[in-house]
């Protein structure tokens, strides 16, 4: 006698007190917390997504699992025998149950589409590769990006320029490339402190994947072609870069550590770098969105991938090995 | 008023013509010297060599791989020689051949003893249980590798492996686990139980079936083989520059899954073609047990799915052999072309690792909740959703890799969209489980696992699909554990429901209740302990498939690689019951151990060679469990002696 009533309360008073309670817990306890922390924009924006998706993510797996163990623990027999039967015909099915869980399903998932699009939008592609054509981007990131092509790209401290840096991945190791400082080359990533970065990751053999942990961004490096990902530094720190995408058997030692420094720090840290290397950087192939095997192979360097028709002697003069 | 068929005295009548007469074939024959599985295994080993020998002719100082001392073309023959040999080996091969040359086939022989376990064998039912052996052998090999991996992964710094074997164990285990996946259930239960289940005595197409086992037999060889070439290192995305820069090793694994997809392809199209075709009277689509709705939507899946894998396998043996360059960018290829191919196979992929679990899952909770299944219709049409869907969401295995930015909200979209008609499978259950009156045996605690592993495989599936939060997760150890927790939390464990549930039907002996709780037990709170933990690895930034990591990750990586360890030695729990319950010492099995109404559980034990001796009419839908008074199922007495797949066997019937 209205057992039925009864059970169903039960659950659902259970279901609210656990899903508010645990939603609070993380809300507040866990999630400020939550990798990989807060130190850029787009690591901030993910931070609070992920967050959003717990929330509604744990009422979620409660529900299930409450009814699976209060199905376990309230309706079961514990007898050999063949239980009496249950439920009647009318048990196969119910109209209103199912309508409204089609409804509350789609209406939440629609939802979080909506959701996930427009943070996709605000939060510049979220600090994810969008390809050679990226159409969430940063203000002022395309004229910085095509002044780094042509070589004309300028950068100076509170400036609120965009940074381009170009990533090249290759078996196993990442370098970096600042196209606005001469387009020097570095293993080491240093960036300054609020400021939106523009990474234009490539690769010059297999697909790799361009994961800087702390920063949030991670975008595939592929051969012959530019990935591009914004993200803003906020916070001052080290940070670490993974390969992310197998490629190949170091991958799992394809890392190096990079720092986020004040904005003062990374120019004298930049132009003096540029003067150091500028004999090096003489040598290098002129600074292209990509690059691809030259004739001679593997150890004949590079080429930039957008000169055609491909002359090497004609880029490279004297230095192209014979 | 009865008509006498008897002709009556002094009329004649004019005669019949004669029936064109076929000349009886001569039986296959029986003992050492037919073809059996040792025949094939001899005529496998022998076209490796034919195959490489002419492989060496062909293409010696033309695709020389370096520092391998092989030829990529040699390799590729000797492995599609070896396949042809294999099949040629065990007679599946036999029928068309002799087709071609305009004779008839040999008539097959119906085996009784256990050899015929060791042939090419038409009868579903025999096919399940080669089945049944095939995928646990592959799942074991695969579950080994994964205890290579875990061993490798207890220490940072120090190394069990060279890191060059311990991509290939990667590799190797990943590969390995996928095709065994993609035919875990399709393959033994769905080829047994189908034609049981909608009241027919075969399958549309048994050669068909007895193909898609044993080219699956020959695919784990061919996967296998890559072992003894070096392995390969790109994990089983098998991703384009690096496939193309890899050695020998990476011949087996393209044309491993193009053998695999060829297999799938068959077996699929069987099944559907079978679903369709071949139901009993009466069995309408309203009463087709849910079991056979996962089944045709995983077929139609196998079917439009492998094709494509088959073509990208294809192109990347030619880009190995014939100096091609589907995937080779330098030279006007695209290694996007590779990726899109193969998650465009690699989505729909996923869902024939998920949808039979389903169907399976649906199929048990009635019968020990004692309650209809709630919502069928929603069941069904949850299956088929997810089915129409899954062509539509692979670039989400892409959002990071420089698609069309564009191309990032739509497949969000329809990446979340897909987990309505998955939900409904959660309704369906959750509606079963209301006060229900819930016997715990083996298969129910399986089942039961199954909704609480894929609720979470499933949820950590939509934080994948939101492409701001898969720039965290995405190619880390989050992902790994989402996929374990759907392909195994799910898949693997409604695979398990389904042995515990049927074995005793497909052997006629019981298995030990007793082995089989702590079996659940291990095997669910240790696969928890293994995977849960991965989540946070992956959070706290530990990309996949490598054999160093942070220092600080060490506690949570061997506390998952102990519970690993313990969830392997599980499987010996398993592996014993299966032993003792079935070999050492069975126990025979009541007809209808479950009291489950299914078609399939009607016929006797062990089943006929037909199955049914006459087709059964299909009255009711199988899920009256709520009645007392329930309808019969089906009518077993006066159906029609044809049709549903009858052949001969018409003249065995006593009636006639």
């Amino acid at each position: 006698m209205g057992s039925e009533e009864n059970h169903l309360r039960r659950i659902v008073i259970i279901w609210v007190i656990l899903s508010v309670v645990l939603d609070l817990v993380f809300w507040f306890a866990v999630g400020p917390h939550v990798p990989p922390g807060r130190m850029t924009s787009s690591a901030k924006d993910n931070q609070l997504d992920f967050n959003i998706l717990m929330v509604i993510g744990l009422p979620v797996v409660i529900a299930v699992w409450e009814w699976l163990g209060y199905a376990a623990f309230k309706w079961n027999v514990r007898r050999k025998d063949m239980p009496e039967s249950v439920g009647g015909p009318s048990a196969a099915g119910n109209k209103r149950t199912e309508v409204s869980w089609i409804v509350i399903t789609s209406v939440v998932v629609l939802a979080l589409a909506i959701f996930g699009t427009i943070e996709l939008y605000v939060g510049n592609g979220s600090g994810g590769g969008e390809g050679p054509n990226p159409i969430m981007q940063p203000a002022g990131a395309n004229t910085a990006e095509t002044a780094a092509l042509a070589g004309t790209g300028t950068w100076s401290p509170n400036s609120n320029q965009v940074l381009p840096v170009q990533v090249i991945a290759q078996q196993w190791k990442f370098t970096y490339r600042y196209p606005t400082f001469g387009g020097f080359e570095s293993s080491d990533l240093i960036l300054p402190v609020n400021t939106e970065i523009a990474f234009n990751i490539t690769s010059l053999d297999v697909i790799h994947s361009f994961w800087a942990y702390q920063l949030e961004v991670k975008a595939d490096a592929n051969p012959m072609q530019n990935n591009v990902a914004f993200t803003r530094t906020e916070q001052l720190g080290s940070f670490v870069v993974r390969c992310s995408e197998l490629c190949g058997i170091w991958h799992g030692a394809m890392f190096n550590p990079g720092r986020v420094v004040s904005q003062s720090a990374f120019m004298s840290w930049a132009s003096s770098t540029e003067t150091a290397n500028a004999t090096n950087t003489a040598d290098l192939p002129p600074f292209a969105w990509t690059y691809v095997p030259d004739a001679n192979g593997a150890d004949g360097g590079y080429y930039p991938d957008n000169v055609v028709p491909y002359s090497p002697t004609e880029i490279y003069g004297s230095k192209q090995p014979s | 008023m009865t008509i006498s068929s008897e002709q009556p005295v002094g009329v004649s009548v004019p005669e019949a013509p004669e029936p064109p007469q076929f000349v009886d074939p001569k039986p296959a024959e029986s003992g050492w010297f037919s073809q059996h599985i040792g025949t094939a295994i001899i005529c496998g080993f022998l076209g490796y060599i034919l195959g490489h020998w002419l492989g060496n002719v062909i293409g010696s100082n033309y695709a020389n791989i370096a520092n391998s001392g092989q030829n990529s073309i040699s390799a590729f023959m000797a492995l599609l020689f070896m396949v042809i040999g294999w099949l040629l080996g065990i007679g599946a091969l036999n029928y068309p051949i002799a087709k071609i040359f305009g004779r008839e086939a040999k008539g097959e022989v119906e085996f009784t003893g256990w050899t015929r376990y060791l042939r090419y064998n038409l009868d579903h039912k025999v096919v399940g249980i080669q089945y049944v052996v095939g995928v646990l052998v592959f799942f074991f090999t695969g579950g080994l590798l994964a205890m290579a991996i875990r061993t490798e992964l207890l220490n940072p710094t120090v190394h069990v492996f060279a890191a060059d074997t311990y991509i290939k164990i990667v590799s190797e285990h990943g590969t390995i686990m996928m095709m065994m996946a993609s035919s875990v259930v399709v393959g033994p239960l769905g080829n047994y139980f189908v034609p049981l289940m909608i009241g027919a005595r075969r399958m549309a197409f048994p050669r068909i079936e007895a193909f898609s086992l044993w080219t699956f037999v020959a695919g784990y060889f061919v996967i296998f083989s890559a072992l003894f070439f070096g392995g390969f290192p790109t994990g089983w995305t098998g991703y384009a520059p690096l496939q193309t820069q890899a050695g020998p090793g990476m011949i087996s694994y393209l044309f491993g899954f193009a053998v695999i997809s060829v297999g799938m392809m068959t077996a699929g199209f069987n099944l559907a073609v079978t679903i369709i075709n071949y139901r009993a009277p009466g069995m309408t689509w309203s009463r087709v047990p849910v079991f056979v709705w996962s089944i045709i939507a995983t077929a139609a899946l196998l079917t439009l799915a492998s094709p494509v894998l088959f073509a990208a396998g294809t192109f990347g043996i030619l880009d190995h052999t014939a100096e091609t360059a589907f995937y080779v960018t330098e030279h006007g290829g695209s290694s996007y072309l590779w990726e899109n191919l193969f998650w465009f196979f690699g989505h729909p992929e996923v869902y024939i690792m998920a949808l039979p679990g389903f169907g399976i899952v649906g199929e048990i909770i009635p019968v020990f909740c004692r309650k209809p299944l709630f919502a069928y219709r929603i069941a069904a049409a949850g299956m088929i959703g997810v089915a129409l869907l899954s062509f539509f969401v692979w670039q989400h295995h892409l959002f990071q890799s420089g698609i069309d930015p564009d191309m990032r909200p739509l497949f969000m979209l329809t990446t979340e969209l897909i987990s309505i008609p998955t939900g409904f499978i959660f309704l369906v259950g959750m509606g079963t489980l209301y006060k229900a009156k819930i016997r715990y045996e083996v298969p129910m605690l399986f089942c039961m696992a199954v909704y609480f592993n894929f609720l979470i495989g499933g949820v950590s599936g939509v934080f994948l699909s939101d492409v701001p939060v898969n720039v965290t997760v995405h190619g880390g150890f989050f992902v790994l554990s989402h996929f374990h927790y759907t392909i195994m939390g799910g898949l693997i464990f409604a695979f398990f429901a389904g042995l515990y549930f049927w074995l005793p039907k497909m052997t006629g002996r019981k298995m030990n209740k007793k082995m089989g709780l702590w079996h659940f037990w291990t095997m669910f709170i240790f696969f928890n302990l293994t995977f849960f933990p991965m989540f946070i690895i992956g959070l706290l930034g530990q990309p996949r498939r490598v054999f160093t990591y942070a220092k600080n990750l060490q506690t949570l990586n061997d506390f998952s690689s102990i519970a690993a360890f313990c969830l392997g030695a599980s499987f010996l729990i398993f592996v014993a019951n299966l032993m003792w319950s079935q070999f050492i010492s069975p126990e025979k099995s009541p007809s209808n151990p479950w009291d489950s109404l299914g078609l399939e559980w009607q016929t006797a034990t062990p089943i006929p060679h037909y199955n049914f001796e006459r087709i059964p009419v299909i009255m009711t839908d199988p899920y009256h469990y709520s009645e007392a008074n329930a309808p019969a199922l089906a009518d077993f007495g006066k159906g029609p002696p044809v049709h549903a797949g009858s052949t001969t066997a018409s003249s065995t019937d006593p009636d006639q």
